[in-house]
């Protein structure tokens, strides 16, 4: 068994230790801030070693614990330790591994950071706002926040370089040659003769000793992976139909099951009906569930089919049933004992306001759903001593956690079984499809129960966006913007999830006015401040959180400013940013767009600035106003991450970024009715098509030394530079989405 | 009922309104048909019957009246299909879910018509959902695929 040694500047250790036939590379985590409770947590996995590189006589296995949900995030978890490893791509398995405390997200606990949770200070705040409240408190194994790339980047490449050299270690001892004489490529240990000793021949040896622990990371000059355009793992997989997702499983002696739960999300069930469904073909067995009733049948259809013959009386919301009351809650909510926090206030916006023009305006975001085209869906299989849960998760611990409280039964009994995601955008931090397939497997006993979710059942049932306002004054004075005064009143969605979670968290909620507060703009007179709406119908984290609220409404009142003050959105904006990072993204987009070019009849250009989970982010919107509606013809996006891993994925998950940011605000909305969701499949939500969707141009900047993420960044500019850019083309300002409410699309 | 799939004949005992989606995936065990909104409105179950694309979960079983191509029938990962070729120089995926019925599309949509203008892509594909966006490289890549097909 290998030893651990410190390496003192990080969080987390790297040693080794003999598996069957081979070695293990890997953490444990052992520094912990007493001060936090959240992180005892982490405890129980203290003594469990758990490995990121694992090599015996058969092969090389690199674990890639960050959830992949379509972001790539298997692929770049795998370059990063093969950066160091010196192994290529082809030569190696990949496997999420099991869930372990080991893979405790050191990017997204607030605990990392320089500051005590008692500091409330700007620059605390402003690193907090930036993993955001619930991700505050998970201290587990995480795949949100856009942190997967700043989790990984340090740690990865280092579990690498030490299996790398405790190899090279292994080598010099069995040959005698000394260590300096040795290097390393594709997979081998090569002596100075030429000889190549392959790792997979070195494990054995390597297992009996000391991990080599002190090792440099090399010099971004000697990368061959990092930076340059990679082909990812799943591509040919998933371009065949040759990649699972949970709900392709097929476990043996497997049934198939749906459910109904009251629409009304949080209420019980009254009572029903299922005589109809009771006798229909390959139906087995009608599940009496507290919240609704499950089908278990030999075919998926027949279970939904089963399903739609049940008469359910259903109890009534614990939320207003009418969107319309929804809406008259939020707009009560700009008073003192709903004020969450003040986030910012520079200068004097009260006597900025008090006297001259004062331009004043509302803003209006809608409940969204998340529905990634893979509904939900979970293998689960319940035995007396032994759980198996097959599910795609962005958090697997959460996910034992639940499955052991709901069967009284300890988190060591419930084997999780990550999977592929067919998307998620936040959807899989909520558990219905984990919770309703561990209770109707539970109703079968060691039976693999297949759980898939209905479409409409799946949009029903989805914790959405938050709902929310804005109500800004401004002003301006000589062609310049001199006040905004931003009050932002949302549910939180924060709030929401994590009382779910059962760890409410303490404090302001980070996303109410997240996007807004933190704007890099050094406007005189300036105020943020963010109102809790109590809770209303529930709501969860969707791709950017409070930064795809707070962003449009912080980045149209501050176009309306600047065109009240007779300025050009894009120059006022460059001389208001007080920030270089923020300055460069502006130029960029600028550049990139020939912004200030003559643009044709019925065109416009709209720009936006946000800041979320760290990442500036500018993109322009090039409309034009065809006879036939809103022609989106081109988006330029420029950001700062600090560092691309891999180009292709980059540039990939930024177009995707800026589709979904500009399809929901063009046409998604969730409404209330009768307590139910009026929109329960995609031709009441559809998001973007491909006929609509611009030439899309994404530059990265990597001027910043610290390493981001860009899974949500790009989403927040999307729907305000769209605002700004049918502004400028047709005269009419939008200040609610969807906009197709208000003007037509192609 | 017996059906051809990817060359294949199959008996099956179903019901003749149950879907062809479901009679592929939990019948035949065939899933890289998948199952979306089941009201044609993703795509994701686009398959081919004689060649032609057809939204699988409004096929009923009984209604199927020619031999049937699913993604696993146009070509697997060491023979792939000149559409399949192109989404993986493209790197079009993402999460990857829709991609089956994007290319099966593709497929039928290039098979009518070898040199299709710009706007027919974004016709032939619109029908279509992606989640993730990967609309661009869809384009680029049934340009692609196009020109490979027209040099064969």
């Amino acid at each position: 068994m290998g030893r651990i040694k410190t390496i003192a500047r990080r969080s987390f250790l790297i040693g080794s230790a003999a598996i069957v036939g081979g070695v293990a590379f890997g953490a444990y985590m052992v520094k912990r801030d007493i001060e936090n409770p959240l992180l005892a947590d982490a405890a129980a996995g203290d003594a469990v070693f758990n490995p990121w590189v694992k090599i015996n006589a058969d092969g090389i296995t690199l674990v890639t614990p960050h959830t992949d949900l379509g972001q790539g995030a298997t692929a770049m978890q795998a370059m990063l330790i093969a950066e160091e490893l010196d192994v290529d791509i082809d030569q190696v398995t990949t496997t999420p591994g099991a869930p372990a405390a080991a893979y405790y997200n050191t990017a997204l606990a607030g605990e990392t950071v320089p500051f005590r949770s008692n500091d409330n200070s700007f620059a605390a705040e402003t690193m907090r706002s930036t993993m955001g409240a619930v991700m505050k408190v998970l201290g587990a194994q995480v795949t949100g926040g856009s942190s997967s790339v700043p989790d990984s980047f340090d740690k990865l490449r280092q579990a690498g370089a030490v299996a790398r050299e405790t190899l090279k270690a292994a080598a010099a001892e069995e040959t005698g040659l000394d260590i300096s004489e040795l290097t390393t490529e594709r997979a081998a240990v090569v002596l100075p003769d030429g000889t190549r000793i392959e790792y997979t021949s070195l494990a054995a040896r390597a297992a009996e000793m000391d991990a080599v622990t002190d090792v440099p990371l090399r010099d971004p000059s000697q990368w061959r992976l990092i930076g340059k355009p990679a082909q990812r793992l799943d591509i040919a997989a998933k371009s065949t139909g040759t990649q699972i997702y949970s709900i392709d499983l097929r476990v043996d002696g497997m049934v198939h099951a749906s459910v109904r739960m009251n629409p009304r999300k949080g209420a019980p069930m009254l009572g029903f009906d299922a005589s109809a469904a009771e006798g229909m073909r390959g139906v087995s067995q009608v599940v009496e569930l507290p919240y609704g009733v499950a089908v278990i049948a030999d075919n998926t259809w027949r279970a939904f089919r089963a399903l739609e013959e049940i008469e359910i009386d259903w109890e009534k919301a614990p939320y207003p049933a009418e969107q319309a009351d929804h809406w008259a809650e939020v707009e009560a909510s700009f008073v003192k004992d709903r004020l969450d926090k003040e986030w910012r206030n520079d200068g004097n916006v009260e006597d900025a306001l008090s006297g001259g023009d004062v331009v004043e305006a509302e803003y209006r975001a809608p409940y969204v759903a998340h529905q990634p085209l893979e509904p939900l869906s979970a293998v689960v299989k319940v035995t007396a001593d032994r759980v198996d849960i097959w599910a795609a998760h962005q958090l697997p611990r959460y996910v034992q956690q639940r499955a052991a409280a709901r069967l009284d039964m300890d988190e060591e009994q419930i084997f999780f079984h990550s999977q592929f995601a067919g998307g998620s955008f936040g959807h899989r931090l909520e558990f219905d499809n984990i919770d309703v397939a561990v209770d109707v497997a539970a109703k079968v006993p060691g039976t693999p129960v297949k759980l898939t979710f209905r479409r409409e059942e799946d949009f029903v049932q989805d914790y959405n966006r938050q709902i929310g306002m804005a109500r800004g004054r401004g002003a301006h004075a000589d062609g310049k913007v001199t006040a905004l005064d931003l009050d932002i009143a949302t549910v939180s969605s924060s709030r929401s999830q994590s009382n779910r979670l059962g760890v409410p968290v303490p404090g302001p909620d980070t996303q109410i006015a997240a996007g807004a507060w933190n704007m890099r703009y050094a406007v005189p007179n300036l105020r943020v401040r963010a109102y809790a709406v109590p809770e209303l119908a529930p709501t969860s984290s969707w791709r950017s959180v409070g930064a795809s609220t707070a962003g449009f409404f912080a980045e149209s009142f501050l176009d309306e400013l600047i065109h009240a003050a007779g300025a050009d959105p894009m120059e006022e904006r460059l001389r208001l940013a007080n920030d270089p990072d923020a300055r460069a993204v502006l130029e960029a987009v600028a550049e990139m767009s020939n912004w200030g070019s003559p643009l044709g009849p019925r065109q416009g250009r709209g720009v936006a600035l946000v800041t979320s989970f760290g990442v500036p982010v500018a993109e322009v919107v090039e409309v034009t106003d065809t006879d036939d509606g809103i022609k989106i013809d081109r988006v330029w996006l420029a950001a700062e991450v600090g560092r691309v891993v891999d180009p292709v994925t980059f540039n990939n998950v930024a177009v995707g970024g800026v589709i979904w940011g500009l399809g929901h605000a063009m046409n998604s909305e969730i409404t209330y009715s009768d307590g139910s969701a009026e929109q329960d499949n995609f031709h009441m939500a559809e998001g973007m098509r491909l006929y609509q969707c611009p030439v899309i141009e994404v530059r990265a900047l990597e001027n910043n030394p610290t390493v981001r993420g860009i899974g949500e960044p790009p989403v927040p500019p999307a729907a305000p530079a769209l605002a700004n850019a049918i502004f400028a083309a047709t005269g009419t300002r939008l200040r609610e989405m969807p906009f197709f409410n208000i003007v037509d699309f192609v | 009922m017996e059906l051809n799939v990817n060359g294949k004949t199959h008996q099956v005992d179903v019901e003749d309104d149950m879907p062809l989606l479901w009679v592929l995936r939990d019948e035949l065990g065939i899933t890289g048909v998948k199952y979306g909104c089941g009201i044609a409105q993703c795509g994701a179950c686009t398959v081919h019957v004689d060649g032609v694309a057809v939204r699988s979960c409004q096929m009923s079983a009984g209604d199927v009246d020619g031999d049937i191509t699913t993604i696993e029938g146009l070509g697997m990962p060491d023979a792939l299909h000149a559409v399949q070729s192109a989404w993986v120089e493209h790197q079009v995926a993402q999460c990857g879910y829709c991609q089956s019925g994007q290319i099966m599309q593709a497929a039928s949509f290039l098979d009518l018509n070898s040199e299709p203008s710009d706007d027919q892509i974004d016709e032939a594909m619109s029908g279509n959902l992606c989640r993730c966006g990967t609309y661009p490289r869809i384009r680029a890549a049934v340009k692609t695929a196009a020109a490979k097909l027209q040099e064969t």
